[in-house]
């Protein structure tokens, strides 16, 4: 899939986000007053800010609003909800702690399981899709969740919890990375399911020689090579750097701030791999990922 | 669940315009919706008899031709050199004066120096009146170079051919052979029949070294080596000789194959024998005589022998048994050669008697033939076979031709239920064809038609002095039987002043600077040479085209055409019409939309030119214009008393074909969706050449004027003819480099030789290349064409997967292909379904930078490239130096596919740009727009 | 809306003949003219005189396939919209612009609620959908619902414009819900087929497979041999074929 900057801005940016609004909103950490508007300032800035970038990737921004028609049955439709909702209650929530110190708690509380439920939805929208057998599997919305929950947990200065929960991000992560690589096989499409064809089958003309939206859009292929070497730097920011860190100097400021700044850089990297080495079943009529198919 | 209220009957337009789509020459029926006056949507005439409601991708995509950035907007004086594309806008009235400034001097002192030459245009019948009426030998259309081979190889064997002239019996036909098709004239019908043969659980075989398109669709694919289809077919007449599966009653009843062959030494050796009246002498099994072989009771003996003296005259079909029963046709002698299994072509031949004698068909309509013998049934052989340019654009293309309608004889599936069968005006013995003519006199009229059929010396175009009569030098030694003229020879002779010296070009809708000819660097360099005193080597040269071509930069004074839905235009009875073979049609063209540019149509200008000129015809005993326009000719002008360009609603409005002129005519035909049709009575519909209800029906249609029924003739006279000279008989004598290869080529009897020999470099070029029409693009047209454009924007050569894997090429790999003329360097892809000593390209993709209003990024004049560069007019020198054209001996079809050519993979170019860079034109009409959403 | 109906009264769709079909994109352009003159936004192309791209809610696919043995093939591959009865492009749409008609079957858009999200094309296995650079919308193949019961076209002419146009026949437009309608009958005999199934779309668009090919020489190679007799040789020198002749003649 072509990794696109909106939707990688979008999913890393939000995913942190909503990660610090759902620890505010346990109540770990409380504040008030001042600190706490920085605190809610960050949150807002990267929730907000990302779900602008995706509302940027909308070819007809105007029909945004009936995004919220379909919750029954669109995962992006509850995203939307769930995004409305999270950034309301907690708004509320904030207020409460900025302005008169008090602390709304089953709002807080409320609000917390939004913000998660409006990360677990994005990743959903994803891990829906058959057609991406890469994104189609459990530990998408697993790391989704993890990526969001430990941003959050570094951001809101939960160390402890933020040493678990990157540790957990890393395993589901390189998990996500070996599944992933053998999700096309699995999935049984081949370019012989896809043409219904017998003998080996192969592209042998485009139904166009120039480019067309489904080429831009889908059948985008990264080298593998430079893959590997992505996944080793994701992981690095991601994880490893973050871990070392806050273990070696513990939790204060500069150091946790270069653990968010490698943490986020990392969690870019991943999300643009996630897209980059996703390969979407269509591919198979313009001839790409026949390396891939189950051999039968 | 609520769904959105849809509107499912909108409304599609204001007005439907009938008339004929142009968007290749297969002429189908389009149904123009017009909305708020602007073309909204094309679709097929549902009524149309040739395409009957479908249309091609090219034609659905008409819209986008119509509006197209590329369109010519007025008429253009160049103002740069020749090349650069620097033009500045004129009048019509200047652009006139310019024209008749060169031509005038012209006529008056020797026609001769103006060439007049067109393209696939559909009004020859006109343009050659014109050039006529100028006085010059020199004019001919694109048939030379195009398909020359098909149509004079089935005219003289059968008074009529393939191309759109003929057609399978569809519906009838239980096995179709195709034969070197991608995509042919008739494109839709073609697909159409396809689709019928399918339906009916009937077998296609291909006959193409490419396995896309309609060989992709075949039941069976016979991969042949390029150039070697004589070889299979003649094997295939081996195979079905030997075991007898021939159709002795139509051979010796409707063919020459009784005919008795003259034994005597001398200068009648291998002629037919006639008796005084000329007609042609069989063995009668009755009396035991020779008679005339349409004598009313005549038993023709194909095995006949007539004692006369000490020489024994034999049959036709005598020496064609001894010939094609030699071993060396035997499938084992011709497998390697043709890289095809003994075995399968046995299979093929097999399947022919099979299909031929088991499954043949009978009609009960009675019908009389020419000797006046009533017949009860009509017989059918139901296989059916078609062919095109893979067997005819080669040097032995002729011969091949002749031998696949020996093949289609010999089974008697020619005009036959099941077969193939003619459209009117065809069939048509060769020797009612008008003759070549070229006598030339200052400030007159040529003393008659220019193209024709030649049948002996007597009647090549040559001067008092031997030399050349015509700048193409067609009917002349080098190719003595060159019906359609060799228009790839012009630019080169002109340059060459080789016949002779001329003086204005004039070329209509030929883009001859570019994928029209061969060696198109060669040929870009020869239109823009100039001479010792700085002046142009072909001093001026006048071209008609619609857009802003390769060509239109190579020109002085650019005439500025329509789109073909802003003209008339007459598709006629004495050109290349749209008949079908249950009946005579022919259509119009009509402006649909009026131009919103300074353009004029073609014909009008040639007309507004020739009254200019007083060419005689043009204008009235005052001088005055005789035709306001191109419309006004189409309805009052006459060829032969009573008979004009259109056949309908003539007189009062009554009558068809003949008939007083009717100056309502184009009403009618618009009224009736552009075209007018005349059924062939049933008991006139097969055997046409020998049954006398189509002969009648067509003499009163006016086809021709006395009903001339005639024996197919697979002893080609003419071609002995010409042997007898090179062989010293006669006063017209060839010259003596000549002499061997006449003799050697022009056998009255299909014969095959390898076409390619002399192009191999002494093994050096192994390989042949070849190009295919892309369905979905018209030659350089097609470009423009903002949908087509897409589909085909860059043409890879094909490779197949010994020489891929023999230069261990990979995705996205290049090579330089080269020939003995040079070389390119081009984006290769792997294809399995090819012969194996065979590459391949989609016919005129690449572009020159700055051609067809399209921006300099245009992948077309990036990764495109054209084949022509590796082409040569000319073949390699021999030891004496001598260069002959790259073109058949007999008829001088220019040999496109005896291209032999190496290839080495190269690391692919930095700029990314297919090799030869052929620099960049000005374009006189600017760029197209950046969008489209092209609403009405 | 975006909620799949239970079952449709018809299931309209196409049945594409693939032994037929010879790659020649007239179905292409046909749909390209009628679809951009018709429902919804024009079918907008960009750069289209310099390095084109645009939108098409039909492409002919080529592929070439190499038996177990025998010689290569190519066939062509028409692919637009399946209609399928589990579409998944319905389910995921957030706008409920994305939907499946319960009278007849066809997936539509209704490009008044279409945010231009892309989503329904990731979800569509078969590159049915594309979203037009021009309008922002998505575009599909409407099976010409406004031609199918367009009362201002004569009734020949109420079915699809690229089956209307198809020269070869290989396109069919009909009910496949009916069993006894001419396309499942067609199906049945051919035994139409499912793209990628294993998807579990269930298309109602159905594909003829190619029939078989390079037969002709088969009953040679197989040891008993049908087509032999017909080549018998009369003889086998010239002088004995032409002893054939005189007594064949005598017969005649
Ligand atoms: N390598 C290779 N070369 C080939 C061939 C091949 O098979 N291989 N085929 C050969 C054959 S058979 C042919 S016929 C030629 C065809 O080659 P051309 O005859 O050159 O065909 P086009 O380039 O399509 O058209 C010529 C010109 O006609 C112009 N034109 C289009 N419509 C109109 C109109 O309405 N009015 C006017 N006045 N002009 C118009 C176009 O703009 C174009 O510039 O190519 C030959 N060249
Ligand atoms: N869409 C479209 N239609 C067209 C045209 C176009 O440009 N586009 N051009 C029109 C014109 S001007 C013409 S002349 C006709 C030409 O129509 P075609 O005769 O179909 O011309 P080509 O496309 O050159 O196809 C030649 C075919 O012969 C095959 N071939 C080459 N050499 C051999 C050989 O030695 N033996 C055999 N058996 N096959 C061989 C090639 O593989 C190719 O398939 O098409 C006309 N129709
Ligand atoms: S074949 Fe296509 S382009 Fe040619 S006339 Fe017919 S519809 Fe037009
Ligand atoms: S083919 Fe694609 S777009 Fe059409 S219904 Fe099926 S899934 Fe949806
Ligand atoms: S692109 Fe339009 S139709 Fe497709 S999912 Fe988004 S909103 Fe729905
Ligand atoms: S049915 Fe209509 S919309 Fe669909 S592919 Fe055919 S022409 Fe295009
Ligand atoms: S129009 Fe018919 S034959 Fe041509 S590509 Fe489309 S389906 Fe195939
Ligand atoms: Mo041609």
């Amino acid at each position: 899939m072509h990794p696109a900057p909106s939707v990688i801005l979008f999913s890393s940016l939000a995913g942190a986000g909503f990660g610090l609004l759902f620890f505010l909103g346990l109540g770990a950490p409380t504040y008030d007053g001042v600190i706490a508007f920085g605190f809610y300032v960050i949150a807002y800035a990267l929730a907000v800010g990302g779900l602008l970038c995706c509302v940027f990737h909308l070819g007809n921004k105007k029909n945004a609003i009936k995004s919220y028609s379909q919750w029954r049955t669109s995962w992006l439709s509850r995203e939307a909800w769930c995004a409305v909702g999270a950034l309301l209650t907690m708004g509320l929530f904030a207020l409460g702690q900025i302005f008169f110190s008090v602390n709304w708690q089953p709002l807080g509380f409320i609000g917390a399981m939004l913000s998660l439920g409006t990360v677990f939805t994005t990743s959903m929208i994803y891990a829906q899709l058959k057609t991406i057998p890469r994104w189609n599997q459990p530990a998408t919305p697993g790391f989704f969740l993890l990526a969001a929950l430990a941003g959050g947990a570094i951001l809101s200065a939960n160390i402890d919890m933020a040493l678990a929960l990157l540790a957990g991000l890393g395993a589901v992560t390189a998990f996500h990375w070996w599944k992933g690589d053998r999700r096309f096989a699995e999935a049984g499409s081949t370019i012989s399911s896809a043409t219904q064809l017998t003998g080996t089958v192969s592209l042998w003309e485009k139904p166009h020689t120039g480019q067309n939206y489904l080429t831009h859009e889908m059948v985008y292929q990264v080298g593998r090579k430079h893959a590997v070497k992505l996944r080793v730097i994701a992981m690095g920011l991601m994880v490893v750097l973050p871990l070392l860190v806050l273990l070696v100097f513990g939790p204060h400021h500069v150091p946790a701030a270069i653990a968010v700044l490698s943490h986020l850089a990392g969690v870019l990297v991943q999300r643009w791999l996630f897209f980059a080495e996703a390969e979407h079943v269509v591919g198979l009529y313009y001839g790409a990922h026949t390396d891939r198919q189950a051999v039968a | 669940m609520n769904q959105p209220v849809l509107n499912l009957s909108p409304k599609v337009s204001d007005e439907v315009r009938k008339t004929t789509c142009y968007m290749c020459a297969c002429r189908c029926g389009i149904d123009v919706h017009i909305k708020d006056g602007k073309v909204a949507y094309i679709e097929g005439n549902r009524d149309h008899p040739v395409n009957q409601g479908v249309l091609c991708a090219k034609g659905s995509a008409g819209i986008m031709q119509h509006n197209a950035p590329s369109r010519l907007r007025s008429p253009l004086k160049r103002v740069g050199e020749r090349g650069e594309g620097k033009f500045e806008e004129i009048s019509w009235d200047e652009a006139y004066d310019i024209a008749a400034g060169w031509l005038e001097p012209i006529r008056k002192e020797d026609p001769s120096k103006l060439a007049f030459f067109t393209g696939r245009d559909q009004s020859q019948s006109f343009t050659s009146w014109w050039a006529q009426a100028f006085g010059t030998p020199n004019y001919a259309a694109h048939g030379g170079f195009c398909s020359v081979n098909m149509a004079a190889g089935g005219i003289y064997t059968m008074g009529g051919a393939f191309w759109e002239f003929g057609q399978p019996d569809w519906d009838r036909t239980k096995l179709f052979i195709l034969f070197g098709v991608a995509e042919d004239h008739d494109s839709n019908p073609i697909k159409m029949g396809l689709g019928k043969i399918k339906k009916n659980g009937a077998k296609v075989v291909g006959v193409n070294p490419i396995r896309s398109g309609y060989n992709a669709v075949a039941d069976d694919w016979f991969g042949v080596t390029p150039g070697t289809d004589g070889l299979l077919i003649l094997s295939l007449v081996h195979c079905l000789l030997k075991a007898g599966k021939i159709d002795l009653t139509y051979l010796r009843d409707f063919t020459d194959a009784p005919v008795l062959i003259d034994e005597r030494e001398g200068p009648t050796k291998g002629l037919p024998l006639k008796d005084d009246d000329g007609h042609a002498l069989v063995w009668c099994r009755k009396e035991n005589r020779p008679r005339c072989y349409d004598a009313e009771d005549v038993d023709p003996d194909l095995n006949g022998a007539w004692e006369d003296g000490d020489v024994t005259h034999r049959t036709v079909f005598h020496a064609l048994a001894h010939k094609y029963l030699d071993p060396q046709y035997a499938p084992e002698a011709v497998a390697e050669r043709v890289v095809i299994s003994a075995t399968r072509i046995r299979g093929l031949a097999a399947e022919i008697a099979r299909v031929a004698f088991d499954e043949a068909i009978e009609l009960d309509h009675e019908w009389t033939d020419f000797r006046g013998r009533k017949h009860t049934k009509m017989v059918g052989r139901p296989v059916s076979m078609h062919a095109m340019r893979g067997i005819s654009a080669h040097a032995n293309g002729f011969q091949t031709c002749r031998a696949l309608h020996t093949l289609q004889i010999l089974i008697g599936s020619v005009e036959t239920p099941g077969g193939f069968r003619f459209k009117p005006p065809y069939p048509k013995s060769a020797k009612i064809h008008p003759k070549p003519h070229c006598k030339v006199t200052p400030g007159a009229p040529l003393d008659g038609p220019h193209l024709g059929f030649t049948h002996g010396p007597e009647d090549l175009c040559l001067r008092e002095d031997g030399t050349p009569a015509r700048i193409d030098k067609a009917y002349t030694w080098e190719n003595p039987m060159s019906s359609h003229g060799m228009m790839h020879m012009v630019i080169s002779n002109a340059h060459a002043g080789d016949p002779y010296k001329i003086d204005t070009l004039f070329l209509y809708m030929a883009n001859m600077a570019w994928n029209s000819s061969m060696n198109t660097s060669g040929t870009m360099k020869m239109l823009s040479d100039k001479d010792e005193n700085g002046d142009y080597v072909i001093p001026h040269i006048i071209y008609s085209d619609a857009y802003s071509s390769e060509m239109v930069a190579y020109a002085d004074l650019i005439l500025p055409d329509t789109t073909y839905l802003e003209r008339h235009d007459c598709i006629s009875l004495l050109d290349r019409p749209i008949c079908e073979a249950e009946a005579a049609a022919d259509a119009i063209r009509w402006p649909v939309v009026e131009p919103d540019r300074d353009v004029r149509g073609f014909q009008t200008a040639l007309i507004e030119l020739g009254s200019k000129m007083g060419l005689p015809g043009f204008v009235k005993d005052d001088g005055s214009p005789k035709f306001t326009d191109y419309a006004d000719y189409i309805v009052n002008h006459e060829r032969r008393p009573g008979i004009g360009p259109l056949m309908g609603w003539r007189g009062n409005g009554d009558d068809t074909g003949r008939g007083s002129v009717n100056p309502a005519q184009l009403d009618r035909y618009i009224e009736n969706g552009g075209f007018a049709i005349q059924h062939i009575p049933e008991n006139a519909q097969f055997y046409k050449p020998w049954n006398m209800a189509y002969q009648e029906w067509a003499v009163e249609i006016g086809l021709f004027d006395k009903a001339s029924p005639y024996l197919f003739t697979l002893w080609c006279e003419p071609l002995r003819k010409f042997q007898l000279a090179a062989e010293g008989h006669g006063d017209r004598q060839p010259p003596d480099h000549l002499r061997d290869r006449i003799k050697a080529t022009m056998d009255p009897l299909p014969i095959w030789w390898d076409p390619m020999e002399v192009h191999g470099g002494q093994g050096t070029f192994t390989v042949t290349a070849l190009t295919q029409r892309p369905m979905a693009m018209y030659h350089s047209w097609g470009t423009q064409n903002a949908w087509l454009r897409q589909i085909h924007g860059t043409n890879p050569l094909y490779v197949p997967t010994e020489i891929w894997e023999g230069q261990g090429f990979g995705d996205g790999d290049w090579a330089k292909v080269s020939s003995p003329h040079g070389d390119i360097t081009v984006p290769v892809v792997h294809m399995p379904a090819l012969n194996r000593n065979t590459v391949w390209t989609w016919n005129a993709i690449g572009k020159r930078k700055g051609a067809w209003a399209l921006h300099d990024t245009a992948p077309e004049a990036k990764e495109g490239f054209l084949l022509n560069h590796l082409i040569h007019e000319l073949l390699p020198p021999k030891q004496d130096g001598m260069r002959w054209s790259n073109s058949d001996p007999i008829t001088g079809q220019a040999a496109w596919f005896d291209l032999k050519v190496k290839i080495e993979r190269t690391p692919a170019p930095a700029d990314g740009r297919a090799k030869p860079d052929t620099g960049s034109q000005a374009s006189p009409v600017g760029k197209g727009p950046r969008t489209l959403a092209w609403e009405v | 809306m975006t909620a799949l109906p239970s079952s449709t009264d018809k299931k309209l769709g196409l049945v594409i003949d693939l032994d037929t079909c010879v790659g020649c994109h007239a179905c292409v352009t046909a749909c390209k003219g009628w679809n951009t003159q018709n429902y919804g936004a024009p079918l907008s192309d960009q750069d289209p005189y310099g390095t084109p791209s645009g939108t098409f809610l039909n492409r002919i696919h080529s592929f070439q396939t190499q038996p177990e043995t025998g010689l290569a093939r190519t066939t062509h591959f028409p692919k637009s919209c399946l209609h399928c009865e589990d579409a998944p492009c319905v389910t995921v749409c957030p706008t409920g612009a994305s939907y499946k008609r319960a009278e007849d079957g066809i997936v539509l858009v209704n490009e008044d609620a279409c945010m231009g999200c892309g989503l329904c094309a990731w979800a569509c296995p078969y590159g049915a959908r594309e979203l037009d650079q021009d309008a922002g919308v998505m575009k599909k193949c409407t099976l010409c619902v406004d031609r199918i019961y367009n009362e201002n076209l004569p009734e020949v002419d109420r079915q699809p414009a690229c089956v209307r146009t198809c020269p070869a026949g290989a396109r069919h437009f009909g009910d496949l819900g009916d069993p006894n309608s001419a396309v499942s009958q067609l199906v049945a005999d051919r035994g139409g087929v499912d793209l990628m199934p294993e998807q579990g779309t269930k298309p109602v668009n159905q594909y003829l497979p190619p029939r078989p090919r390079d037969t002709i020489s088969d009953v040679l190679e197989g040891d008993e041999d049908i087509l032999a007799p017909y080549l018998a040789p009369v003889a086998e020198e010239p002088k004995g074929f032409l002893g054939w002749l005189d007594k064949t003649l005598e017969k005649l």
